[in-house]
Order: C-alpha cells, then structure tokens, then sequence
C-alpha cells in the first residue's frame, strides 16, 4: 500500500509512457499464445474455430479485441518513440511534437476505418 | 542484464515489425468487415507463399522480442536472475515461436 | 504561522523499515525541510540521524525521500511539499539504508567509478595545455551534464535502479557521457567498454525520472541516450570490422 502510494507519488508523463509499454508488451506476450493456438485449429479442429470466431460477435469480446489492437497499437508506437529517443539526437520538444502527431494521425485513421467497419 | 547483443536484437526485431505490425491492423480492420470466419482466413492464406512469408517473419521477430521483453521485465519486478532468467527467455522465445510456427503452418500449407 | 504547527512522519531506518515517528513541528515562514528535520533531531529526538553540510545545494549531501518523492532537502521549502498539514521524510530509495535517514552512498560512488567516472589524461604537465573549443557541439554536450554534484536523486527515482541491482544508474552514466565529449579525456574506449557492459545504458529504459526530478534540471536520460548511441556506433564498427 506504501509501496503503491511512492510509485504514485512519483509518477510523472514519460514514466507513464514507460508503464504503458511495459504493461501493453506483458499482454501481447501473454495473449499471443492463445491467438497461435487458436489459428491452428484451423486444421486440427476447423469447426471449434468457427464455433470461436462466431464468439466473437458478442460485444464483450469485441471490447477485449478493441483492447488487443490497442495494445498492439500503442505498443508499437511507444516502442518508436523510444528508439527516436534513444536514436536521434533530437530536442525533447521535437521529440513530443513527432510523438504527438504521430498519435494524432494514428487515431484519425482509426477513425476512418472505424466508421469504415 | 541486458547485454548490448541483446538491446540491438530487441531494437532490430521491432523495426522489423512496424511494416507487420501496421500490415497486420489493416488486415484485421479489413477482416473483421462482415464477421469472421475460418473459410474466410484460409481463403486469404492457404497456399500462400507471401501470407506464409508475412506472419513467418512476424512470428520469428516476435519471439525473440518478446523473449528479451519478459527477460526485462522478470528481473525486474520479479526478482529473476541467473540461470533461472536464461531458462524463462529461453522458454518464453521458442515457446512463441512454436506455437507460433504451428499456426502459420496451419493457415497456410497444412 | 509560528502558531501552526506540521505533522511531520520520519520513516526511520533499515532494521525497522516500517517504524514510522511522528512529530509535530512548529510552522515558520520559508522553511525548509531540512530546517524540519533539524528541529526535529535538535528538539524533539536527538537521536535521529540525518546527513547534510551546506544548506545551500552544493554539496549533495542532504537528499531524502519527501512525501515519496527524492529531493534536496536544503532547498526544498516545505510549503510546496506540504500535503493538507503533513508530510512523510524517509531515507533515499535504492540505496542501503545505515540508520534513520542517513543512506550508504558507497553503491553509488561504486558505479560511478564502475562507468569510466574519472579522468583519462594522456598528457603530462609538461605538455602545453590542450586548447577547449567552448562552441563545439561535444563540449556543448559535455558542458550540459557537468555540475551533477553527486546527490543521488536520480539514482533514488529510478525504477530501472530498483528493479536491475546491476544497473549503474543515470549519475554515473551522465559522467561517463561528459568526459566521452570531453576534448581533453583519452579514455573513449575504457568508457564505452563500461558503459556498455553488464549494468551498462542499454538497461535504461527511458522513463525519465531521472530528468523529472534532477534538482539542478540535468538531463541525464538525453546523456543516456547519447551513450546508447555511440554504442550503437561502436558495435556496428566493430561488426563491420570482422
């Protein structure tokens, strides 16, 4: 409960960028397997991944899919964020401006296609 | 705990998949237009040397990234260390990657 | 404000990790916490322990945890700490614990030497002295990380610190980048070997806290990134070059 108060208390925006990496990348890795084992009933069980994908519809799992992208999504742009960071000998304020428009474009574009669903 | 060797395929491995990981989002927004359906993925897959190349690169890359990740992220907030970490990358990369490698296979050539 | 007074919590040594005293301590105008911590150990328990020389940000000896966050105490006014009426002064995180509020700074100054941390001279007092270019992009970068003073906030903000025992911390990687770009050091091998090696900066992941709280507003995670680059650098020299 300390513990958890000092971490608040510390917190500040690029350590929460640091956490959502970490937090987004612990639940690829641990979601990744279950969708490997799922696309190969393809062959072994082609009738359970149909019975699954039809799951799929219910709007519960839409959500934690919604989910899965984002963490997908927000994986990959925070891990180019990093490695501008650590790469390019840029301004910090350079550095949020290109992480910002990056994000900015990223979500327009989710938009779209959003509405395009 | 983290040797340099290990940093760069960690930083390699994700350049590597930024072209995949966008690919990957436009085919699931694409896909998941109508419902999906078994038929449908396999339609898209099977005996598709360029799919089995995609996600045969994908799944190569994001083994060994993901096995450096969680080798971090063990050590430290785990506590992890020694051999015992070796032993959780070790199981962490060839576990994705043959679980992985099985369901490309399966969607592809099988 | 004399009349007020501050409900002051000491979260007091290593033995007794959760033993936490608390004092009420007179309010006064522009206090600092330091000016706290005396009271306290002067008027209240004479036998708390707590390390400071200067008072005045120069020495680097006073730095604690205040209200979870690490900081000088000599130049922290208690008014912008202050949480209601209260606030919560503990020893340095990341670093051993000798008693109350005093921290062993041997691991720290340890890194700083394990990181290249020192001067590499390639000349004698013989030699004329080597011309410094002060407009030079190198002394530039050098220039930006030179007046650490050793206080060890950064190293208590840093949770790769924590985690990563081995982990030479933003301090003693922050010198070993201003003498990399120093005109006048001759040690660029020894240092990249040191700071590339098992504790080495590609362990840092770039959260920043160390930036965030640097009490002089140093930029040690930008030092870091500038070793992970010349790094990067030198391994693909040396892949190319076999």
């Amino acid at each position: 409960m300390r513990a958890a108060r000092g971490i608040a208390s510390r917190a500040h925006p690029l350590w929460l960028a640091y956490v959502l990496h970490r937090l987004s990348g612990v639940g690829l890795a641990v979601f990744l397997p279950f969708h490997f084992w799922v696309l190969a009933t393809a062959t072994t069980a082609p009738k359970r991944l149909d019975a699954f994908l039809a799951m799929t519809e219910a709007s519960a799992v839409k959500l934690a899919e919604c989910g899965l992208v984002f963490l997908l999504a927000v994986h990959m742009f925070g891990g180019l964020r990093l490695m501008a960071l650590e790469w390019l000998p840029w301004r910090p304020s350079q550095k949020s401006l290109a992480a910002g428009a990056a994000a900015t474009s990223f979500l327009i574009a989710a938009l779209f296609l959003l509405k395009a669903v | 705990m983290l040797s340099v060797r290990l940093y760069f395929l960690q930083r390699i491995t994700a350049l590597l998949m930024v072209p995949l990981v966008l690919g990957h989002l436009a085919v699931i927004v694409y896909a998941v237009q109508g419902g999906l359906s078994a038929a449908e993925i396999l339609g898209r897959t099977r005996e598709s040397a360029l799919w089995f190349m995609f996600y045969g690169i994908f799944v190569v890359a994001v083994s060994v990234h993901a096995a450096i990740g969680v080798r971090a992220v063990v050590h430290e907030w785990v506590g992890l260390k020694g051999a015992a970490l070796e032993v959780v990358m070790w199981i962490t990369g060839l576990g994705l990657f043959a679980l992985g490698a099985r369901a490309v296979w399966a969607v592809t050539f099988a | 404000m004399t009349s007020k007074s501050l409900k002051v919590t000491i979260e007091r040594g290593a033995a007794a990790k959760s033993a936490q005293h608390v004092f009420h301590v007179p309010a006064h105008e522009s206090q600092t916490v330091l000016d706290v911590v005396s009271w306290i150990q002067q008027y209240a328990d004479p036998t708390l322990s707590y390390r400071f020389a200067c008072r005045v940000g120069m020495c680097g000896s006073c730095a604690m945890m205040v209200n979870g966050v690490p900081r000088w105490t000599c130049r922290t006014h208690v008014s912008k700490v202050l949480e209601g009426n209260a606030i919560t002064i503990g020893p340095l995180r990341n670093l051993p614990t000798i008693k109350d509020l005093v921290v062993d700074m041997d691991p720290f100054f340890e890194k700083w030497i394990a990181a290249e941390g020192m001067h590499h001279g390639g000349l004698t007092r013989e030699d004329p002295i080597a011309p410094v270019d002060e407009k030079s992009a190198a002394r530039l970068e050098a220039n930006a990380g030179i007046e650490c003073i050793n206080c060890s906030v950064c190293y208590a903000a840093c949770d790769t610190v924590a985690g990563n025992p081995e982990y030479l911390g933003p301090a003693a990687l922050q010198r070993a980048w201003t003498l990399l770009n120093d005109a006048k050091d001759e040690g660029r091998n020894a240092i990249l070997d040191a700071v590339s090696g098992k504790g080495g900066c590609q362990n840092c992941h770039s959260m920043g806290s160390c930036t965030a709280y640097c009490p002089y507003e140093l930029d040690p995670m930008s030092a870091i990134a500038g070793l992970k680059r010349e790094t990067t650098k030198s391994f693909f020299n040396r892949v190319r070059g076999c």
